[in-house]
């Protein structure tokens, strides 16, 4: 079968290093100035909640990040598993990029809700909540991929071992999506995909998906960057990047 | 503004939740530039090294 020519060229290093130069400044700057909107929005616009008060403004916050972790997860397993099967070593960068990424965002999205816990539930954490668990075995897989690779001397047999690791630990991604529907835990339920539509007014509905927005294209610039450096770590003695290097004025 | 400030008496875990998630953020872009930088320094540390082995090959040649 033959593939089509924007295939190949997503395959190819110095391409897709190029790409990330070109696009990075965009993706950086329009995920900046989203985050700036959206949090002056969701903390000095947005009105209180009638049952929280204040302390719901995490609300712009906490789901945003744990969704980036669990979005991070898919894109690292997705990456490992198309470079497992079809030996792509651009795709393995791109898993190695973005598990550090993807655990500190989980870790984020760990602490902002327990700090929302406390005023609200009356404790920072509660052991047996589905949410909280499986949200919590998302951060050790990504640090358990991460110890994994570091085990390998050979960076090949690093990348298909860890692969298998990140694809398999992909279906923990569903069950924290559908944790708050299949058990009754103390966590909320779903906000956004709510029966019957969100459960939130317009005003802070906009803010609460600005910040969704800016979280996503901040998590991209840090994605390519870091796939920047991984491929340069790894091609570095080929002639392109000399090239690069020594262009680059050394 | 005191008002803003005071988050209607949850001011501690508001700002810190922000705080932290701020934190994250900016320690995020220090590591990834940092790493990006590093692997470009490693790089040029290898052209270098490449090219004084290439001349001491022609000193020796000489």
């Amino acid at each position: 079968m033959r593939l089509p020519r924007w295939f190949h060229l997503l395959g190819s290093p110095p391409f897709v290093y190029r790409l990330a130069s070109k696009l990075n400044p965009w993706i950086c700057g329009v995920g900046c100035l989203l985050l700036a909107v959206g949090g002056y929005w969701a903390l000095a616009i947005a009105p209180p909640d009638y049952q929280q008060g204040e302390v719901y403004r995490i609300i712009y916050i906490h789901p945003q990040t744990a969704y980036v972790g669990t979005m991070a997860y898919v894109v690292m397993a997705v990456a490992a598993g198309i470079g497992f099967v079809w030996r792509i070593k651009l795709a393995h960068a791109v898993a190695v990029s973005t598990a550090p990424i993807g655990a500190s965002f989980t870790f984020c999205a760990l602490i902002t809700g327990s700090i929302w816990g406390r005023p609200t539930w009356g404790t920072f954490w509660a052991w047996g909540d589905p949410r909280i668990m499986f949200e919590t075995l998302l951060l050790f897989l990504f640090l358990g991929y991460l110890m994994l690779r570091a085990a390998f001397d050979d960076r090949d047999k690093a990348d298909r071992v860890s692969a298998i690791l990140a694809v398999v630990g992909v279906v923990n991604v569903p069950i924290i999506h559908y944790s708050v529907i299949w058990w009754n835990t103390l966590h909320q339920g779903p906000t956004l995909f709510a029966e019957g539509g969100p459960a939130m007014t317009n005003d802070m509905l906009v803010p609460f998906l600005i910040m969704f927005a800016g979280f996503t294209f901040f998590f991209y610039w840090l994605l390519l960057t870091r796939l920047q450096a991984e491929i340069v770590e790894r091609e570095r003695g080929s002639r392109w990047i000399q090239e690069l290097v020594a262009g680059a004025g050394a | 503004m005191t008002q803003f400030l005071a988050m209607g008496g949850y001011a501690a875990y508001v700002w810190t939740a922000y705080g932290i998630t701020l934190l994250v953020l900016v320690l995020n872009v220090a590591a990834a530039r940092r790493s990006h930088r590093g692997a470009l320094r490693r790089a040029r540390e290898l052209a270098g090294r490449e090219t004084s082995r290439k001349q001491a090959t022609v000193r020796q040649l000489r």
